[in-house]
């Protein structure tokens, strides 16, 4: 059967039955049009109906939060975007040992991942309480001095919110490079130490290649994600202190808090420079790889 | 000896893997089973275990947890509507772009995943608004509806994939056979992508349960409010009893890994496949 090249297209059936088809098609499909049209486009398009008033943007530029958000946002996504990626690399090419107390570890490896947020993320806060909090007692403990003040120290609580991020995220982009590291013919890696290549080499001259273009796309897909990760900042930090911490997503959700609709939108609007080229990037690669 | 120096390396590596996932986990569980005088202590394990505080939980005896029934049954329930709707939805229009080649299903899938593109932060303040044009909030089916939306175009995307999959000459027999496209979707269909509808299924119950962002805005009231965000009242005093959210909190966290964990080889596979297809 597979030696017989098929058509690709089915052929074409009498005019009546594909219109029955063709019915039936629309008919399976409208549920989903439904629900885009109610719950994507109609939000989307009233929500940039209310950012329309150029005065809202004069009032979210004075407001001196909005500088430092942007900053902040900028920030955790070449920081803690690139250094999960980075780890996620080099342990991928852990876990692909093939060892059975490895595999093991790799189930655990995957809890951050399985369990929601909530819960982790307030444990990690409690962890660095100043006061109570695990770390500075044992930091206490065997210095005698006081610890940080942790997450009332603006730079440190975004060190750590981007942390939480990663300890979140990172099991996820692991196992997706595990993946793309398992699809690489074991042949190469055998011709190359054949050839006596080092470690180094083999990763320079047949991982990296075989690996490049999924690291990039996951890349840009998980700044895309990291973008709207509201969680990481807001369960941690709460924006402060003195919402310094701040990054767009959880500023856009404060605005909406206080009821101020239209600097909400206008938030988003002004992330709009940062995600329409990631969007496009990964609208241009989904659809390319669906056509082949 | 190389191969010694070598296992070393790895179990050595071995060790701060272990402690950066545990860590935090291990801290929900120590507290969860200390008593409020010996939760602060730092000792690694508790003087006395105690199963005290899941007591109090299921008894509904503190001010945090007056509706701690009310409130899981709430995420169970937008769970499991969430799961049932969205495989309905994605299957529907998974079926009707890859197998009857609807026109226009191209733009439809499309449309799905430039929703699946939008930050979810970002989409929320929009569907806020929306929501309270169509008087949904406070109301279990604006969390429904909203995370319906938010699950339903990865589950078209990953559906359509493995659908695509599916040999043509099935389709073309069905035809022969006078089956109508309702009995090829029923007969043929659907038992040949049990594995990628479970692994659909599973995504969007647990993304429903998670959520914590679109349930905080949507939902207020302390008796239409789901689990999740209960959870984040108890931050908002100072002198918030830690060992009871921190219990709270596992038992929160404890259905959705164990499904995770059930499901495992169905989400590994089905979803990564689809994730990042480069």
């Amino acid at each position: 059967m597979s030696s017989i090249a098929l058509p690709h297209a089915p052929p074409a059936p009498p005019a009546r039955r594909l219109s029955s088809w063709q019915t039936w098609g629309a008919i399976l499909i409208a549920p989903y049009v439904l629900v885009f049209l109610a719950f994507v486009l109609y939000p989307v398009s009233y929500g940039l109906w209310l950012a329309r008033d150029p005065a809202s943007y004069t009032r979210l530029f004075a407001d001196p939060i909005f500088v430092r958000t942007v900053v902040n946002t900028i920030i955790f996504l070449m920081v803690a975007v690139n250094l999960k990626f980075l780890l996620a690399l080099w342990l991928s090419g852990f876990f692909v040992h093939e060892r059975i107390w490895i595999r093991w570890l790799s189930v655990v490896f995957l809890l951050p991942w399985a369990v929601p947020s909530i819960p982790t993320i307030f444990s990690i806060r409690f962890m660095f309480n100043p006061e109570w909090g695990v770390i500075n007692s044992v930091i206490f403990k065997l210095t005698a001095h006081d610890g940080p003040n942790w997450l009332n120290d603006p730079h440190i609580g975004l060190g750590l919110a981007m942390l939480t991020h990663i300890w979140k995220s990172l099991p996820f982009w692991t196992l997706i490079l595990i993946a793309g590291r398992l699809a690489i013919p074991r042949e190469q890696y055998e011709a190359a130490s054949v050839d006596g290549a080092s470690a180094w080499q083999k990763f320079r001259y047949v991982t990296w290649p075989s690996l490049r273009t999924l690291y990039l796309t996951s890349t840009i897909l998980s700044m895309i994600w990291t973008l709207g990760d509201f969680n990481s900042v807001y369960l941690l930090t709460g924006g402060g202190p003195a919402d310094l911490t701040h990054v767009l997503a959880t500023l856009g959700i404060r605005y909406i808090r206080l009821d101020q609709v239209d600097l909400a939108m206008a938030t988003i609007v002004c992330a709009m420079p940062l995600v329409l080229p990631l969007m496009w990037f990964m609208m241009k690669n989904l659809s390319r790889g669906d056509r082949q | 000896m190389r191969k010694f120096y070598k296992e070393s390396v790895l179990l050595l590596l071995a060790i701060p893997i272990l402690l950066w996932t545990l860590l935090p986990i291990y801290h929900i569980f120590l507290f969860s089973i200390s008593s409020k005088d010996s939760a602060f202590s730092g000792a690694l394990w508790p003087d006395k275990p105690t199963l005290r505080n899941f007591g109090t939980i299921v008894r509904e005896e503190h001010f945090y947890l007056h509706h701690f029934w009310v409130q899981i049954w709430n995420s169970l329930w937008i769970a499991v509507a969430v799961g049932v709707l969205t495989l309905a939805i994605a299957t529907c229009a998974a079926f009707a772009i890859s197998r009857l080649k609807v026109k226009g299903g191209r733009t439809v899938m499309n449309l799905a995943l430039f929703t699946y593109f939008i930050p979810a932060a970002f989409l929320a303040i929009p569907m806020y608004k929306a929501m309270g044009a169509y008087g949904l909030l406070n109301s279990r089916w604006s969390l429904v509806l909203a995370m319906v939306t938010l699950a339903a175009p990865y589950a078209i995307w990953v559906l359509k994939q493995a659908s695509d999959k599916l040999p043509y000459e099935l389709d073309e027999a069905a035809r022969i056979d006078g089956a109508t496209p309702l009995q090829l979707f029923r007969l043929v269909y659907l038992p040949l992508m049990t594995p990628s509808l479970v692994a659909i299924g599973t995504y969007a119950l647990l993304l429903a349960w998670n959520e914590y962002l679109y349930a905080y805005l949507l939902l207020s009231h302390e008796r239409t409010i789901t689990l999740a965000v209960a959870l984040g009242h108890f931050i908002a005093a100072d002198d918030s009893p830690w060992e009871l959210l921190m219990a709270t909190g596992l038992v929160y966290a404890l259905p959705p890994a164990a499904i995770y964990y059930a499901f495992r080889r169905y989400m590994v596979g089905g979803l990564t496949a689809g994730a990042v297809k480069a």
